[in-house]
């Protein structure tokens, strides 16, 4: 119905390889920029500072995640980590008077060397033990945080960001601050969906569906994986150091612990791995379904239509985070994408459901 | 010295109730090849099991066993309507599987039960015992030689006509199935059987410090002492408990009043990236890793 094929013909090579072939796609996705571009003139503040800004910070992580993920297939379980190299870095070079544009790009090279040397270490293994390693990068990187004073300031310090300036353009008000996480954001995606047509992306896939069989037409394994790891994981560190300074603005150690690695590796999982449409629903749904579902209990609750107790409602969250990474993960493992992809297809050839590939 | 010899053996004893955690994991990886992410807060759910059942009244020796029966029929749940749906996944879903599960756990148990931390007596005496200048914690003691009981047994029961068979899953699933052995009675039984070691570790440690979501945090260690003595080794359990219970008490207690506290995590941290960098399959662990 909206996705018409007919009509569409692609009669070079270079127009088959497009990024959008089907011309609905492309304003689809334009319109979507167009109202996220807009989004501080009609979203009340409260939205889009506790919703909407978050929502496109964590999709930015995602894709940072999805790119080692579900790309190279390296499981990673301490992003977070790396997420609070860059936003420390960031913070103490914009301190030390390093520009804010320089302190970003400089904050995600810290992040890549320090997350590429875990990687190089990790490397030797896969699988689970790739897990347990990440596991404890996790740890390390949060302990050095926390106990060295020049980095956190202190035992049970916050960080405050100092105020900053992005190309002339103060990041001080929350739409100023929306738009350059949006543009961030906006800018992996773009990213993500090219590389998956360079031979960068293509190595990344070869290794993950079967390294042998990479290695022996050629695609060096280890130099590959540890290219994977760099370029995640300075993706990850100025997500980061936006994180820090678009959002949080004042950062302690507990923002970036072990817990939010998981939440990053479900938003992946919950989104469909490799996915960028996967990473933003993703996100958006890991991060808002505990909340709204929460507010919903406790105001079913609040009108005595469920009797529950306050401790169980602070506990609800929890399970129902719990409950979707479960649900999901037994009923569609390929995620949110996966679904979204179906409905495409269903109206892709509407009314003609047996032409359905 | 006497500070030394103390610290040994409290981390001795403590590494012993390590393993009593990792045991369940090692159980479960053995048979079914599945990384159980969710020992902790089953070891949690257990403690939650233990109180619930002394708080109708029941003695410590007839609530255990109950509390046993009842984890382990947790276990065939668990395996019946989650695990058994991924045979055949990639890793990272099952790891992902059982760590749903554990937030699942830490979220519904305590939020059900109340979170408060609960108490569990065991009729332990809380007096240390006291040889020459070294204090010797009675919980931590009673709790290294049950683990090692534990540990003796899960040994003996490897040679019985059940344990023969999860043995022989262990090996090869598809050739199990050839020679008639039900593969999935067999992973079930061993998530029993993890339930009822979390059954043991829950109320010991439930005895030491409460129960409450805290118990769940023991994975980590735990993780520790099974890459340490191998993932899919019994006896490993026993060996990489010592000493990641040895190296992660006498190390912080040196280190921990100029370093800023909790250096046992990274103690922790520490055995498991040396492990799997110097040796990763641990200890006692088989040399099958798939390795670039």
């Amino acid at each position: 119905m909206f996705y018409r094929l007919s009509g569409t013909y692609h009669t070079s090579y270079q127009a088959d390889r497009k990024l959008w072939k089907i011309p609905t796609d492309r304003w689809l996705v334009i319109g979507l920029l167009v109202l996220a571009l807009l989004a501080p003139l009609y979203v009340s503040p409260l939205y889009l500072g506790s919703y909407v800004l978050p929502w496109v910070i964590w999709s930015a992580a995602a894709l940072s995640l999805t790119l080692l993920m579900g790309l190279a297939g390296q499981l990673h379980f301490g992003f977070a980590a790396v997420m609070a190299i860059g936003a420390y870095a960031s913070i103490h070079l914009v301190r030390a008077g390093v520009p804010f544009e320089l302190a970003l790009l400089l904050s995600g090279l810290i992040s890549a060397v320090i997350g590429a040397i875990f990687g190089g270490a990790a490397l030797r293994v896969k699988g689970l033990y790739l897990v347990m390693a990440t596991l404890a990068m996790q740890y390390l990187v949060d302990w050095v945080v926390v106990n060295v004073p020049a980095i956190s300031g202190g035992a049970h310090a916050t960080l405050r960001t100092p105020a900053v300036s992005f190309l002339f353009f103060p990041i001080e008000s929350l739409s100023a601050r929306y738009w350059l996480a949006l543009g961030w954001a906006v800018l992996l995606t773009v990213f993500f969906m090219n590389v998956k047509r360079t031979s960068f992306g293509r190595a990344l896939v070869a290794i993950r569906d079967k390294d042998f069989a990479a290695a022996v037409i050629g695609v060096d394994p280890f130099r590959t994986k540890l290219m994977a790891f760099f370029t995640s994981s300075f993706m990850g560190g100025v997500t980061g150091a936006i994180l820090a300074f678009c959002f949080y603005r004042a950062v302690t150690p507990e923002q970036f612990g072990f817990n939010v690695s998981i939440q990053l590796v479900a938003m992946v999982l919950v989104g469909g791995l490799g996915s960028v449409i996967g990473s933003w629903l993703g996100a958006g749904f890991v991060l808002l379904a505990p909340i709204f579902l929460t507010n919903l209990v406790s105001g079913l609750a609040a009108s005595g239509w469920v009797p529950v107790s306050q401790n169980f409602l602070s506990h609800l969250p929890l399970m129902i985070y719990g409950a979707m990474i479960i649900g999901f993960l037994l009923l569609e493992p390929l995620g949110l994408a996966k679904i979204y992809d179906n409905i495409r297809k269903y109206f892709l050839v509407w009314p003609f459901r047996h032409a359905r590939s | 010295m006497a500070y030394f010899l103390e610290l040994l053996i409290s981390g001795a004893l403590t590494g012993l109730m390590y393993s009593l955690v990792a045991l369940g994991f090692v159980l479960i990886y053995k048979s079914a090849g599945v990384p159980n992410l969710a020992q902790g807060a089953l070891v949690m759910t257990a403690g939650y099991a233990v109180w619930l059942v002394m708080a109708w009244g029941l003695h410590v020796w007839i609530a255990i066993p109950l509390a046993a029966a009842i984890m382990f029929g947790f276990g065939l749940v668990v395996e019946r309507l989650l695990l058994r749906r991924m045979v055949g996944q990639p890793v990272i879903m099952v790891v992902m599987l059982t760590l749903g599960l554990e937030i699942l756990l830490r979220g519904m148990v305590p939020g059900i039960l109340g979170s408060t931390p609960k108490p569990i007596d065991l009729g332990i005496d809380f007096a240390p015992i006291i040889i020459g200048d070294v204090f010797i914690n009675r919980t931590s003691l009673y709790g290294g030689i049950i683990a090692l009981a534990l540990v003796g047994a899960s040994l003996l029961f490897f040679r019985t006509r059940t344990g023969t068979k999860l043995r022989a899953v262990s090996d090869d699933h598809v050739s199990s199935w050839a020679v008639g052995i039900s593969v999935e009675r067999a992973i079930g039984i061993s998530w029993g059987l993890a339930g009822i070691a979390a059954v043991v570790a829950g109320a010991l440690w439930g005895s030491s410090q409460g129960v409450d979501w805290t118990l769940s945090a023991l994975l980590f260690p735990a993780v520790a002492v099974v890459i340490l003595g191998g993932v899919d080794s019994v006896p490993g359990v026993l060996v990489g408990g010592i000493l990641v219970g040895v190296l992660g008490t006498v190390i912080p207690g040196y280190l921990d009043s100029f370093a800023g506290g909790s250096t046992r995590d990274v103690v922790t941290s520490l055995i498991i990236l040396l492990t799997i960098m110097v040796r990763p399959f641990g200890i006692f662990g088989r040399e099958d890793i798939e390795r670039i």
